[in-house]
């Protein structure tokens, strides 16, 4: 009777037996598999907000492009740098260069307030004013409606994700702030980065309306490759007349988004985490009741010789095989419901909304996956070693 | 109740699946009350907001400065009984991720604006006399072990003292507390005085940057909103002027619907918990049809076997729901998960009961069809599946 | 609680009843044209082999079931004529069941199974215990009266549905093959127990039994065949 095929075929021989058995069991199987499908749902669901709102911060960044901030701030907004020390940055070594001039847009910006087209309500939306550059150092940003703004001319252009959720953006209209009217004469994309939340115009109308005089806040520059930003860097901290703070697109992205990422993800997994033991409760009383509607039936198979071991993984079989459908079915429904639903969040650290969409990514589905099969790992073990222990004689008398 | 005893009875027959589908709807109502914690912390601010009071703001954008002198003007409009500001210093204390408010404000004038902040007599009057004193909330106060006598430096992100540095360093003073749970203990407030005369020249000097009003009467608090804009129109600096409850709710809204997110989870956490429990309780039925047979032989009438399932159904989901709430709310009173970065954090009387309200809902809703079934069993035949 | 019969001492009269039960759409006849007086106070046998239609006609008799023609009456009263609430508070105050397999509730201990009945009515706790703990003594279950039916023998848990079925002190005790799970000598013992509660008691039992070394207990016995009675045993 011993031999690892004989007993592997028993396995497989009793895990049958238990699936066949499903459909008069149905309700049961339903109420697990719907149970541990929610948790999976509600947990990727959750933590795809995460998972957006990081995209949109590490897409927005580029490793050949740098920032430049005045040193101390951690921020564009507290930053403030003269023309002068911009021109220095433009004429860095590392900076590339085509015909027209150096790859580099000194920037500045202001919040103002457009309302949320869904409730009306006020919100602090960035308005950035750029140099004419500005479109190819950053290398995603691209005009998908309307035109780019006139320099000199208080025109705007609008990105995709602001022009979504703010009211009045849209390409003709014009922009109401304070006492000033803007065109909006374009709507651009930017890779899905976070300029898609902002709104541009020309720096130096921009410097002008708010009485900046020919003060900026950041330079961003596009290197001729990700190798040169140490000797960037380099140039422009070692020179005593400047004091400035020089860092990566992409590390300055990521600072941004620690506070709202962090938030989301500690309540994403405490959600997920307290929904994973309901599910595993559920599941064992599934488990637990799928044993016990069949004590008759497994104390049979084992008076006619199966071992405990092989009905034990049968058990257990059915419980992965169970949870692995709700995990798929959960991360499905997450996936179709939340891939991409689009939404908006203030980013604490720079005041101002980012637009991003919910992204369920396929770690995030990997994930649910692996949790519903822990669920059901748990939530069928018990009960497989009960069915195990069952004492046979005791079992065939109970009808 | 005479019958309790056969309803707990009932339950107790198989108590491990009792048991596992009571833990399940603790879970569920632990997370009830958790969720509401948060919600209550995100958007709760909106009810603590006074009354009688509005905030005024640069009309373009709240970072925009509005000038000192704007008080005087506003105290002047009818309608208006105090006009006090604040301005946004940014400060970072060792460590940006230690984020909470510092403003200067003028010390009497704020304290009188805002009743809800609790100072004792004595720290107000030592703040009144130290120039770089600074009075703190309790809950930031508890998160950095501060007491009074402690010299607390800052880093300003914005403003420069004269002497170039942005190392502020204030005397702590008072630590004032709340007067309701949702009252907001985290911002430390210094003196303005001190403020405006250490920054540096140029950088701002006599700007600041909100105001807040106090109305005399707050039925008119729109049309005084009104009037305070109108002051101002035309002028260098343009304000808009609003309820504090409407500022604080615009904020609320631009971290996103949380209410309609958080509905939306213990949705989907109901509802999966409905399923499970109402099936469990099918089960229970069909496994006692000759049982409820016997009853009704012995002479239930078909509404008491349909009371009987429900108040089994119903006392199972408010034990756990009681629980789960139970639960949730000792946890909650242990304070803030994030350590001080929340304003609030507290179980809301009012979540609590609609919690409760939930768990019998839950009790019907799961015990209906089963109690349904087991209302139209015919005896004769019940018996028979004895 | 018992009332007093009206009709000149007849407790059960059963008049022309007619029993069809429809499987798809076909008729089965159980019961056809029978006609039963039950005085008060009798011991009444009802014998025929299984598929008889002895079960259908003691749910007839105790208010479960209605006849699809003719007539029950019970102590003066039309049962059949009563709605579905109203046939349940009658049960509860005039019928009580004793059945082959006791159908004790496994998840109450003899007392409270026995107790059940009251349960219906407005009696108090204390009165509802008195009631319990003396028909526990009659049919001698007072030792084993806080055990779960899973801890008593078959004969045990029958005397337990026994005193169920007499708390109330009802009209009529029907019994469905009381004995049919028994061994002879707890059969024999369940036997004198009924005749006790008739004899000393002056209960009405009626008694289905295929066991004619049960029915020769009861006073008189009725036998049915495909439905029809006679005085007869079937040959």
């Amino acid at each position: 009777m011993a031999g690892p095929i004989n007993w592997f075929s028993q396995v497989i021989s009793v895990t049958k037996f238990g699936l066949m058995s499903i459909p008069q069991r149905r309700g049961a199987v339903a109420a697990a598999v719907i149970g541990i499908a929610g948790v999976v749902a509600v947990l990727v669901g959750v933590l795809s907000i995460a998972a957006g709102f990081k995209r949109v911060m590490t897409v927005s960044g580029s490793p050949d492009t740098a920032i430049v901030l005045r040193s101390g701030a951690d921020t564009e907004m507290v930053s403030g740098l003269s023309r002068e020390t911009t021109r220095i940055v433009a004429d860095s070594p590392g900076v590339a260069r085509t015909v027209e001039g150096p790859l580099s847009s000194a920037e500045l910006f202001v919040i103002i307030n457009l309302p949320i087209r869904t409730t009306g309500t006020d919100a602090n939306v960035p308005l950035r004013g750029v140099e004419p550059a500005a479109v190819q150092v950053r290398s995603n940003v691209k005009i998908v409606e309307g035109r780019m703004f006139e320099r000199g001319k208080n025109e705007v252009i609008a990105g995709v994700g602001a022009a979504k959720e703010f009211g009045g953006l849209d390409v003709g209209s014009k922009m109401k702030v304070g006492r000033y009217e803007w065109p909006v004469v374009g709507i651009f994309s930017a890779g899905g980065g976070v300029a898609e939340s902002e709104v541009w115009t020309d720096a130096s109308v921009l410097q002008a309306a708010y009485n900046r005089g020919d003060s900026f806040q950041s330079v961003s520059a596009r290197l001729t490759s990700p190798q040169a930003f140490q000797q960037f860097k380099d140039s422009l901290t070692s020179n005593p007349q400047l004091n400035v703070r020089v860092v990566r697109q992409t590390e300055y992205y990521a600072e941004q988004s620690t506070m709202v990422t962090k938030l989301i993800t500690t309540l994403g997994f405490l959600i997920g985490f307290l929904m994973a033991i309901g599910a595993v409760f559920s599941a064992l009383n599934t488990m637990y009741s799928a044993v016990s509607a069949r004590t008759r039936e497994i104390a049979t198979l084992r008076a006619l010789g199966f071992g405990s071991g092989s009905v034990v993984v049968s058990v257990m079989l059915e419980s992965l095989l169970l949870a692995l459908v709700g995990g798929a079915i959960g991360a499905g429904l997450a996936y179709f419901a939340f891939d991409g639903f689009q939404t908006a969040t203030i980013n604490w650290q720079s005041f101002s909304q980012v637009t991003f969409a919910f992204k369920v990514t396929p770690e995030l589905l990997v994930r649910g996956v692996v949790w519903s099969v822990m669920i059901g790992l748990v939530g069928g073990l018990f009960p497989a070693i009960r069915a195990a222990r069952l004492p046979i004689a005791a079992a065939l008398r109970e009808l | 109740m005479k019958f309790l005893h056969l309803i707990w009875s009932n339950l107790k027959r198989k108590k491990l699946r009792t048991t596992l589908t009571l833990l399940s709807i603790l879970v569920a109502f632990v997370l009830f009350g958790l969720l509401s914690a948060v919600k209550q912390a995100l958007v709760g601010g909106v009810e603590m907001a006074g009354a009688d009071r509005l905030i005024v703001r640069h009309k373009v954008s709240i970072i925009q400065l509005l000038p000192e002198s704007y008080k005087a003007r506003m105290e002047r409009i009818p309608g208006v009984a105090l006009a006090t500001h604040q301005t946004w210093f940014g400060g970072i204390y060792q460590d940006p991720k230690n984020f909470f408010m510092q403003n200067p404000v003028v010390p009497e004038e704020f304290l009188d604006m805002h009743p809800e902040l609790v100072l004792p007599p004595e720290q107000k009057k030592a703040w009144l006399q130290t120039r770089t004193g600074a009075i703190v909330g309790r809950n930031t106060a508890d998160r950095f072990h501060w007491k009074i006598g402690d010299k607390v430096p800052i880093q300003s992100s914005i403003w420069s003292k004269s002497d170039g540095s942005r190392l502020w360093e204030f005397d702590i003073v008072g630590i004032y507390d709340g007067k309701d749970k949702g009252t907001d203990t985290t911002p430390l407030f210094f003196r303005y005085d001190y403020f405006d005369e250490a920054r540096r020249a140029g950088w701002g000097k006599g700007l600041v940057g909100w105001y807040t009003i106090r109305v005399k009467d707050p039925s008119q608090a729109a049309e005084v909103a009104k009037r305070v804009d109108e002051e101002f129109e035309n002028s260098s600096a343009e304000t808009k002027t609003e309820p504090e409850g409407a500022f604080i709710q615009a904020w609320a809204r631009q971290v996103g619907n949380i209410a309609l997110i958080v509905a939306a989870i213990l949705g989907a956490v109901f509802f999966t918990i409905l399923l499970v429990t109402g099936n469990t309780m099918s089960q229970a039925v069909r496994e006692r049809t000759g049982e409820l047979g016997v009853l009704k032989a012995i002479g239930f009438t078909n509404a008491q076997v349909l009371a009987l399932v429900l108040a089994e159904s119903g006392l199972l989901a408010i034990v756990g729901g009681l629980l789960g709430l139970g639960l949730a709310w000792l946890i909650i009173s242990r304070g803030d998960p994030t350590g001080g970065m929340l304003p609030m954090f507290f179980f809301p009387t009012r979540d609590v009961l609609i919690g409760l309200a939930i768990s019998v809902a839950l009790g019907l809703a799961t015990g209906f069809f089963p109690a349904l079934q087991a209302m139209r069993l015919r005896v004769a035949d019940a018996l028979r599946r004895m | 609680m018992s009332e007093q019969p009206k009709n000149n001492g007849i407790l059960v009269d059963v008049d022309g009843v007619e029993k069809v039960f429809h499987r798809g759409s076909e008729g089965i006849h159980v019961l056809r044209d029978l006609h039963l007086k039950v005085p008060a106070g009798e011991f009444l046998a009802l014998m025929g082999p299984s598929g008889s239609g002895k079960t259908t006609l003691l749910n007839l008799i105790g208010g479960l079931d209605r006849p699809t023609k003719g007539s029950v009456t019970v102590a003066g009263e039309r049962i059949d004529q009563l709605s579905d609430r109203k046939l349940a508070g009658w049960r509860a105050r005039h019928i009580g069941f004793v059945f082959q397999l006791y159908n004790l509730l496994p998840v109450l201990t003899a007392e409270r199974n026995v107790e059940l009945p009251l349960l219906l009515t407005h009696l108090s706790r204390a009165q509802r215990k008195k009631h319990v703990d003396t028909v526990l003594a009659v049919v001698g279950l007072s030792h084993r009266a806080k055990h779960y039916p899973r801890t008593l023998s078959g004969g045990e848990q029958q005397r337990a549905g026994i005193a169920r079925g007499i708390v109330t002190d009802p009209t009529l005790v029907l019994c469905d093959e009381p004995t049919g799970d028994l061994d002879r000598k707890a059969g024999d013992e369940i036997l004198d127990l009924l005749q006790a509660l008739n004899r000393e008691h002056g209960k009405t039992i009626i008694l289905v039994t295929h066991d004619p070394h049960a029915s020769a207990r009861a006073a008189r016995t009725v036998y049915l065949d495909k439905g029809q009675l006679s005085n007869e045993p079937v040959k």
